[in-house]
């Protein structure tokens, strides 16, 4: 196994591994469970779904927290997908790095927009 | 990992730098590593595709009227680019969304059930999985296309 330990730590690993795991689990059922309750209420709606109908399912207070919620989950869970990505190809760590903080960027500019907009409503 | 126990097979070889276009087509491909390959390079697609999937979002939701813009980019063009193509990018993304879930799905049911961790079981799965999420694809895909 590489010696990454010590003095020659370095700063883009996946460390322990056990938290981004479980992390990706947690994040990725929370996810699953939220999907199916949109497609519920679209399922289960009468009547023609316009806009009306489909703005209507984020206008409530409780749906706003929850997709934030799960806006947050989600970029948890990229973080850790993209972060393996980036791991399993990249090698020099200056490259590495970069990309991880484009990514962080992309991210949050990403879930800013996204709560900004939930917040409109 | 160090040291080798007396009587041990010889070292194997390691590949530290797996280079995509070198070393991946190489590779046998059975079921399940297909469905893995196919969960990490939809996961990046989604990634890379999230600006989109955000505008999505804020034009469909904001009001009356940016909820018109967005029925028009896909209906007619934007940006200079037609309807069409804009459809055909909202499908990879229906795809790369049916696939990562189902596939995580798959994940999900290996981790808790120990019995679902058979070489038979990821065949199985795996199978599902492909049969499923492109399925599924080719159904939201005729609706969005309006071929019903």
């Amino acid at each position: 196994m590489s010696v990454n330990y010590g003095a020659k730590r370095i700063v883009v690993g996946a460390h322990y591994g056990l938290r981004d795991w479980l992390g990706q689990r947690v994040t990725a059922t929370l996810m699953a469970l939220f999907t199916v309750l949109i497609l519920g209420r679209f399922i289960f709606s009468t009547g023609p779904f316009g806009y009306e109908q489909w703005a209507g399912i984020f206008s409530s207070q409780w749906m706003k927290a929850l997709t934030f919620t799960v806006i947050v989950a989600l970029l948890y869970h990229v973080w850790i997908g993209m972060r393996d990505i980036w791991m399993d190809y990249i090698k020099p760590v200056w490259l590495r790095l970069s990309l991880h903080v484009f990514t962080l960027v992309w991210l949050l500019s990403c879930a800013g927009w996204s709560i900004q907009v939930l917040w409109r409503l | 990992m160090s040291e080798l126990a007396p009587g041990a097979a010889k070292k194997r070889p390691e590949f530290r730098n797996i280079n995509a276009f070198k070393d991946l087509p190489g590779y046998r491909w059975p079921l399940a590593s297909l469905v893995s390959g196919m969960h990490r390079i939809s996961g990046a697609i989604l990634f890379f595709l999230m600006p989109f999937i955000v505008w999505m979002f804020d034009s469909s939701i904001s009001s009356e009227i940016s909820f018109a813009k967005f029925k028009a980019a896909f209906n007619i063009g934007m940006l200079g680019v037609p309807g069409v193509i804009w459809k055909l990018i909202a499908l990879a993304l229906i795809w790369a969304y049916l696939q990562h879930f189902i596939a995580g799905l798959r994940h999900l049911w290996m981790d808790t059930h120990h019995d679902a961790t058979s070489k038979e079981f990821g065949r199985s799965s795996a199978a599902f999985t492909l049969a499923a999420s492109i399925g599924l694809t080719l159904l939201l895909g005729a609706r969005l296309f309006g071929l019903y």
